[in-house]
């Protein structure tokens, strides 16, 4: 059973990640009153980076993105194996740094802009995200996936204030206005296309599959929430998984980019308040 | 697998254009015109795009700039020149300054006339180029194999 949903992770994220893409842009377009691109476009655009020439910068950024998708499905896949995770979203935090390391190994200002932006951010969304694997554990008694979902109670009804920390600062981890700083999937943004200016065709591809492994990751984060030892509960985690994404698309929409300090405070308020209100609330009850 | 001419990504660089074109370039992203449709997106950055559309005469501070944008675009890529001025030099052609249409300096494939460009015109020129692009995308991949 563990094998079986680490593979479909490893081989439905991309697709499951793609078309998600997909959707998004839309409903982006729909939002705008435009027609949007066809359902299939993610994939398009993938097929098409991986024909292009190569043209490498540096002989590490290919192998830094690499680092970067793989230990992303590391992290993924241990999250679906129902193993630790304190461990998974460490793992994550790792893959993110090679992200960083690649998109400064290259000489362009905007990209070393993009990279700081990004350790930025992640100072941004990583205290809340350490406070719900807390909080995972004070409602469950364990930090292993296979028991948070095995519960008698879903996690939510411990942790209503994290959830409404982590939907915002997710919008971090899918690159969302008003959080979208170190690059973006809007065309034209102020430093060029931040992280990802100096890559190209197929590095740009393997950048691209490895934020759906992430999205999927984070979803999948939301989807713990939600269940626990009932079946019904996983219809009910994937139609909020739906509700949520929805959520970042419409604010992705309806917002402006945010400056990067006004970033950083809004993230720790909402982390001191929603996440650390109910970290204190939880330790009282349990 | 999927061809360039599903996602075309393009750059645009205003060489000495009056900015008429510009405008009419950007109304091609508007909801009227939606070129996104295509999946056309308009990148601000040569290493990801597949067509250069420029508008405006090249003169002696563009001529470099144009040059290395043009060689920054990875293979396969195509260049749409939009205006009679990035198409000729237009009225611009005997001023002092000016080397005259974008072709002066590098290859062109579409020429996309009118003063300023219709973003109906527009549109059918990088449709135009598109189909070229799958063309030079067949080429590029001989080139390869035969390598």
């Amino acid at each position: 059973m563990q094998v079986l949903s680490v593979i479909g992770y490893l081989i439905l994220a991309p697709l499951a990640g793609g078309l998600l893409d997909g959707i998004d842009r839309i409903i982006s377009a729909r939002m705008q009153r435009r027609k949007g691109p066809p359902l299939l476009q993610p994939f398009y655009d993938i097929g098409k980076l991986f024909s292009k020439e190569v043209i490498a910068v540096n002989n590490v950024q290919m192998l830094l993105n690499l680092s970067y998708l793989v230990f992303l499905a590391i992290a993924g896949s241990m999250l679906f194996a129902g193993k630790d995770i304190l461990m998974c979203l460490f793992i994550l935090s790792t893959a993110d740094m090679f992200l960083i390391m690649g998109a400064s190994s290259d000489s362009s200002p905007y990209a070393n802009l993009g990279a700081g932006r990004e350790m930025i951010q992640m100072m941004a969304y990583e205290p809340l995200t350490l406070i719900v694997a807390v909080g995972f554990y004070l409602s469950s008694g364990s930090f292993q996936v296979s028991d948070i979902i095995g519960q008698q109670y879903s996690s939510v009804l411990f942790m209503p204030g994290m959830l409404l920390g982590f939907m915002f600062t997710a919008a971090i981890k899918f690159r969302k206005s008003p959080f979208d700083l170190s690059t973006s999937h809007h065309a034209h943004q102020e430093m060029v296309k931040g992280l990802t200016t100096e890559m190209s065709g197929p590095t740009l591809a393997i950048m691209n599959i490895a934020e759906y492994y992430e999205m999927i990751l984070i979803l999948g984060i939301f989807c713990l929430f939600f269940l626990n030892g009932n079946w019904w509960s996983w219809p009910l985690a994937i139609a909020a998984c739906a509700v949520i994404f929805f959520l970042e698309t419409l604010w992705d929409n309806a917002s402006a980019r945010l400056k990067w300090k006004t970033l950083l405070d809004s993230c720790w308020v909402i982390t001191l308040l929603f996440g650390g209100v109910n970290l204190l609330i939880l330790m009282l009850l349990k | 697998m999927a061809k360039v001419s599903k996602s075309p990504w393009l750059l645009h660089y205003d060489a000495s254009s009056c900015n008429g074109c510009d405008i009419e370039v950007l109304d091609c992203l508007t909801p009227k015109y939606d070129i996104e449709r295509f999946g056309i997106i308009n990148t601000g950055d040569p290493f990801q795009a597949d067509i250069l559309l420029i508008t405006g005469g090249v003169n002696s501070q563009t001529e470099p700039v144009v040059k290395q944008l043009y060689s920054q675009i990875p293979e396969p890529k195509v260049v749409v020149a939009v205006g009679i001025c990035a198409c000729t030099g237009g009225v611009f052609k005997e001023c002092y300054n000016i080397k005259g249409g974008i072709d002066t300096v590098i290859p062109v494939d579409v020429y996309v006339p009118g003063c300023a460009a219709r973003p109906e015109a527009i549109i059918d020129g990088v449709v135009q180029a598109v189909a070229i692009l799958d063309k030079k995308r067949e080429e590029y991949r001989r080139q390869k194999n035969a390598k």
